[in-house]
């Protein structure tokens, strides 16, 4: 039996579970325990949980990551959150130098178990410093593991395997998802774990390929309705979840199936996930392609501030599909 | 520059608590200690200079009271942080001349595997943590393995070794705050040479009095220290130590030292930015080994034939730890993609689900 829970609410519950699965589990962040969380994930939990495992931080982002980083190697198991990911960049050297790489440094004597979410996205109307889509980023350090929730369920799944897993782990999330609605498993049913690199077919097609991520899947999905009734064009959706570990897998297959993709990502193009699964894609399917790989994403600029306009500037069903109608 | 003492002793420091109770024996071993780590320091500069070791080279000589001081006083749960000017606080910690040699050279069966070089020996079975190469980049992960100290229920501290150019960092004042406001565990050490790289203190930081007084903003307890002087390094670093474990409280120490040698060896202007009368003075008048040694003889606990030996068994040490370096296996290309995930290191269900590394090996080259 499954419930209905906003993506929220399936973070909240992920993380109740495993503060009650594992006593080391350690919520840590600006704002996570008594104010109840700047946008209500971890609502609850303080109340719940106390001082020692759910704790307020100052606004010290290289501090205070760097201390859950440091306490890990010890055997905590600190989720941290980043009230915006934007703010990774006052912590970049915690995030890369430390986390990322203390493992291979020491030849692997040391390990960071560590977890780091928070939203990342932009369409918030917030200008360009609020709006960081770091995903491609932090996914292009060996040493990181990122993945990017699209729906209720695989936010929940996410960071419960996030927590569990033995490396670091950056939980990309979404403000504009938080309230959507989903089903989500029953705990009563079973632990509800999605793995890391597994993506997800969430819908099937046979005559183009959407391959996305975080909130560019609803927007796929958007835009899959649309072809299918307004064009009678069969679009598969894959939504890949996790950045890396990343399921090439079943990239290289739906692929295979539909001989033509398009990459939808809110990344910018230079460099951004979309760019590392057109190689890939090139690299061993190449001849699968009935034509060129296309891309939807950001439109390359640093986040425009205008409500008015800034819809525009990430991926929505209207671009999506007009790309989709020029592949011919 | 060393620091200016902020309390002056009522009896010297070989008096107190700490350093009363050590045995002859133990005193020698102390000595041996800081032999061992200028040995095996002179012998790493022999080699770097013929080209054996890659990179950087950090020397500490001149500063090796100050690590082992600190490390000398280790309990079962006190834990070691420090940068990239380590060697002192790597041998005094337990790890081999042989391990971190090999290391230098690049070699497999260095203490990382020849993935860290210099800057980044780690022992984590000895509760040393590295050998980091960010200046600052250190001390929030030393808080953090307090945090994680009292988090767990262990009495113990972490001792956070830094440079006096780290006290400049954001990283750093971040830290004194987190450790202020959560009561943690942790004894920050600025190990002050006077000197970041070509930067002198005087240049660098604004401060009143001295470096270690910042801790006043952050409400914090402090003191200075004179590093040439092994009997005070350990007398004042145990107090901090005890407040840290049995009052969870931080301190900053401020100990003031100097280093021989250049920022690092490839500091090419070390004896441009500062006077070749300062570099002399130390050596005659504050060099840790020599102060210890005189102690020592003071108190007729070493002679000369026992100094000797013991330099001699230094000398050998460093020399067996060449050999071992020289000889060991160097890493293979395989090698480079290991030691990145502890998942696909033990090869677990987690680490069989899709791609955690992107190089195309599917073709050659």
């Amino acid at each position: 039996m499954s419930r209905t829970l906003t993506y929220r609410e399936a973070l909240r519950e992920g993380l109740d579970e495993e503060l009650a699965r594992d006593p080391n589990v350690v919520l840590m962040g600006e704002e996570v325990a008594q104010y109840n969380g700047a946008y209500k994930v971890t609502e609850g939990l303080w109340k719940k949980w106390g001082d020692k495992r759910v704790v307020d931080t100052p606004i010290s982002e290289a501090g205070f990551i760097g201390m859950g980083i440091g306490a890990s190697m010890l055997g905590v198991r600190p989720v941290m959150e980043l009230m915006f990911w934007s703010f990774h960049s006052v912590a970049f050297d915690q995030l890369v130098n430390n986390a990322a790489f203390v493992r291979y440094m020491s030849g692997g004597l040391c390990n960071c178990p560590i977890v780091v979410r928070g939203p990342a996205n932009g369409g918030t109307n917030v200008g360009a410093t609020h709006s960081h889509i770091p995903e491609a980023l932090f996914a292009s350090f060996p040493g990181l593991k990122v993945c990017a929730p699209a729906t209720p369920a695989d936010a929940k799944g996410l960071i419960k395997a996030a927590i569990r897993d033995n490396d670091p782990v950056y939980v990309m999330e979404n403000t504009l998802l938080y309230g959507n609605t989903g089903e989500v498993p029953d705990p009563a049913d079973g632990d509800h774990v999605v793995p890391l690199g597994l993506a997800d077919l969430k819908r099937g097609g046979s005559d183009v390929s959407l391959i996305a991520h975080g909130r560019s899947v609803i927007h796929a999905l958007g835009a899959a309705e649309i072809l299918q009734s307004e064009h009678g064009i069969s679009a598969e959706v894959l939504d890949l979840r996790s950045i890396r570990p990343l399921d090439v897998d079943a990239i290289l297959n739906t692929v295979a199936r539909t001989h033509r993709v398009v990459l939808v990502d809110e990344s910018k193009p230079f460099g951004g996930v979309s760019a590392m699964v057109a190689t890939i894609i090139q690299e061993h399917a190449f001849d699968e392609l009935d034509a060129p790989i296309r891309r939807v994403c950001s439109i390359d600029a640093p986040a425009m501030y205008s409500p008015h306009i800034e819809p525009e500037q990430l991926p929505n069903p209207r671009r999506i599909v007009e790309k989709v109608l020029a592949m011919g | 520059m060393p620091a200016r003492a902020k309390t002056k002793p009522a009896v010297g420091f070989a008096d107190s608590p700490v350093n009363q109770t050590l045995t002859a024996e133990q005193k020698i071993g102390l000595y041996a200690q800081m032999v061992r780590i200028r040995r095996f320091e002179q012998v790493s500069l022999k080699h770097y200079q013929a080209g054996k070791i890659g990179g950087f080279l950090h020397l500490y000589i001149g500063q090796e009271a100050v690590a082992l001081g600190g490390i000398s006083l280790a309990g079962p749960d006190d834990h070691f942080i420090t940068a990239y000017r380590q060697h002192g606080h790597s041998l005094a910690v337990g790890m081999t001349m042989a391990e971190c040699m090999a290391e230098m050279f690049g070699k497999r069966t260095g203490c990382s595997k020849g993935k860290g070089g210099s800057m980044h020996l780690f022992a984590p079975d000895k509760n040393f943590w590295g050998g980091h190469g960010i200046v600052a980049g250190q001390t929030p992960l030393g808080l953090g393995l307090a945090y994680g100290l009292k988090y767990l229920g262990r009495e113990g501290c972490c001792m956070c070794y830094l440079g006096d150019g780290a006290v400049n960092q954001g990283a750093f004042h971040e830290s004194l705050n987190l450790a202020s406001l959560f009561d943690i565990p942790v004894v920050f050490v600025i190990e002050n040479n006077g000197y970041s790289m070509g930067t002198s203190q005087v240049r660098s930081s604004a401060y009143t009095g001295c470096l270690a007084k910042r801790a006043e903003g952050y409400a914090m307890e402090w003191d200075t220290i004179d590093g040439s002087d092994l009997y005070e390094v350990r007398a004042k670093t145990h107090v901090a130590m005890e407040r840290a474990r049995k009052e969870h409280r931080p301190t900053l120490l401020e100990v003031g030292t100097y280093r021989y040698y250049g920022h690092s060896i490839a500091d090419a202007n070390h004896k441009k930015y500062r006077t070749p009368e300062e570099i002399e003075n130390y050596k005659q008048h504050h060099d840790p080994i020599s102060v210890f040694r005189r102690k020592l003889m003071e108190e007729g606990v070493l002679d000369d034939a026992r100094a000797e030996a013991i330099a001699k068994e230094a000398a050998d040490e460093a020399a067996a730890a060449v050999r071992f370096a020289e000889e060991a296996p160097v890493p293979t290309v395989d090698d480079i993609a290991t030691d990145v995930y502890w998942e696909t290191d033990h090869g677990t269900s987690a680490s069989k689900i899709g791609w955690h590394f992107f190089h195309d090996r599917s073709v050659p080259g």
